[in-house]
């Protein structure tokens, strides 16, 4: 049966990818709550993921939102239901938009260049160092990064939401002829505070796969230069495409009756 | 393949030292990499206070053989014994401990290219034993000066460093804890013959101050006979020769003859294609 042969290879490596990937996200969780800690490392990390990705997150954001703004008012006018534009604008931006869109833009950024660093410590023996010097690298590499991505994400959304809404109130109140008032009133009004924490939620979530990713794929890259090129691809790859299935997951959670 | 004939086993080579408890003790030590067997039943003992280096070919499973003592990789079979204590399975803060007992120069140094060059010498004391920063900061300058590195060379970015300044700071951070081992691999790798002299020299020097015992890997002939008192030679994964580097040209072992000797031509047939 030599069609049954390679289906049966794939199905046994999906196996052990997703159990390594396990069992190195409970050795990685585990080691996140249990000392010692590295302050100084966790926040040189925060600064790292948390403030240099401040301008990439809110220039997306801010266009994000202008885009909405414009996009649901070519839309709408044909209904006559403008009004309805804050409501479109702060509700996309704080559920979906704001999340995914930081998310997506940190796994470029962040989670391509722990992949690469902590792969280019791998094939240089600087992990097997730490571990001679009786430094355990889960502790010292990535329970940071973890901790780092899983707090400074919902931070960076919330920014990024009011940056959004910000975005849309410009364009619908200078271009679209909006009251500035009414818009403003109108967006408070609309929006819940389960808008804005699933969204929240959804960013730490994002910030721990991110994270998770970037340091799983480094960690185990192999032979090279081109091996770290293909963990920061990987990294990216798959962190992306976990933000977006586990999107799909949260919000059911939330929003489905 | 009859690979002992005319060759000392470990035990002969060791005949003097019966009477003493090895440093290191390896027994049966085998580890395999899907088919390809690195290390097949290895025995060696290392005595405290000697220096002991591993030759073998590029591939032989030198640096298998070491980072399985570290705890690096899982053996697939054999045990390990340092000061009496069994290594092979030990974990978390067990292995921590034994692994403080160990100072470790790597290949390409393997410095930490986000620390500053004293924080990289005094990684172990900081993280390891936990001495406060300032303290630790003198002992990694005072360390630096010992392998002839100046205090401005502390504030360097590993990347500054050129290969033979790298190495050196590798050694400076491998006794940066005073440890009772260090193992040293291929120390001379990648430097001229000049600078691999003075590492050489230098790890003689570190090596005897501290009192520490030694094990090395190299396939550089020249370093292996002034940095080691005895040799044990790593062929198709097993020991096949052990005895006194002063005395490897009269080894009679035409495995141990070819290998020092250079020549492509004999007993050991190299691997060309990669397994």
């Amino acid at each position: 049966m030599p069609i049954l042969q390679p289906i049966g290879r794939t199905f046994l490596f999906f196996l052990e990818a997703t159990g390594r990937l396990s069992l190195f996200t409970l050795l990685s969780l585990s080691h996140c709550l249990r000392p010692p800690f590295y302050p100084r490392l966790i926040l040189r990390q925060m600064i790292e993921i948390g403030y240099y990705s401040l301008p990439v997150v809110g220039l997306t954001a801010i266009f994000t939102g202008m885009v909405l703004a414009l996009q649901s008012y070519t839309g709408f006018e044909r209904f006559s239901a403008e009004s309805a534009i804050p409501n479109v604008v702060v509700v996309s931006i704080t559920r979906e938009l704001g999340p995914v869109l930081a998310g997506l833009m940190v796994a470029g950024r962040v989670g391509a260049s722990m992949a690469a660093e902590i792969g280019t410590m791998r094939v240089t023996e600087q992990i097997d160092a730490l571990d001679t010097l009786a430094t355990n690298p889960f502790k010292y590499l990535i329970a940071p990064r973890l901790i780092a991505g899983l707090t400074m994400l919902p931070i960076l959304v919330l920014i990024a939401d009011i940056i959004g809404v910000f975005g849309g109130y410009v364009v619908a109140t200078q271009k679209l002829g909006f009251n500035p008032t009414t818009y403003l009133t109108n967006t408070l009004d609309f929006v819940e505070v389960q808008d804005v924490v699933s969204g929240l939620v959804k960013a730490a979530v994002f910030g721990f796969l991110v994270t998770l990713m970037g340091c799983y794929h480094g960690f185990n890259s192999r032979g090279g230069a081109q091996g770290v090129g293909a963990a920061t691809t990987n990294a990216v790859v798959s962190a992306s495409i976990l933000i977006l299935c586990f999107n799909y997951f949260i919000t059911e959670l939330f929003f489905a009756r | 393949m009859n690979q002992t004939t005319n060759s000392q086993t470990p035990e002969q080579g060791q005949a003097s030292d019966n009477n003493r408890m090895p440093k290191i003790k390896i027994r049966g030590l085998s580890k395999a990499f899907g088919n390809k067997v690195v290390l097949d039943g290895v025995d060696l003992d290392i005595f405290p206070g000697e220096s002991v280096l591993v030759i073998g070919g590029s591939g032989s499973g030198k640096s298998v053989l070491l980072k399985c003592i570290l705890g690096l990789l899982h053996p697939d079979a054999g045990s390990i014994e340092v000061d009496g204590e069994e290594v092979v399975g030990l974990m978390g803060e067990d292995l921590d401990r034994v692994r403080r007992k160990f100072g470790m120069l790597f290949q390409n140094a393997a410095l930490f290219d986000s620390l500053p060059v004293w924080e990289n010498v005094a990684f172990g004391l900081i993280q390891g034993q936990r001495k406060p920063r300032d303290e630790a900061h003198a002992i990694a300058l005072e360390k630096l000066a010992a392998v002839g590195l100046g205090e401005d060379v502390g504030n360097l970015m590993p990347a500054e460093l050129s290969g033979g300044m790298r190495k050196r700071v590798g050694l400076a951070r491998a006794i940066a804890t005073e440890p009772e081992i260090i193992f040293f691999d291929e120390p001379t790798t990648g430097l001229d013959p000049i600078m691999g002299d003075v590492i050489d020299r230098l790890i003689v020097k570190c090596v005897k101050q501290l009192g520490a015992t030694a094990l090395s890997i190299t396939h550089d002939m020249a370093s292996a006979r002034r940095i080691s008192d005895r040799t044990a030679m790593l062929y198709h994964g097993q020991i096949i020769w052990v005895g006194s580097t002063a005395t490897i040209d009269e080894s009679g072992n035409p495995y141990v003859d070819q290998f020092i000797n250079g020549r492509a031509e004999g007993p050991i047939e190299m691997q060309v294609r990669a397994l």
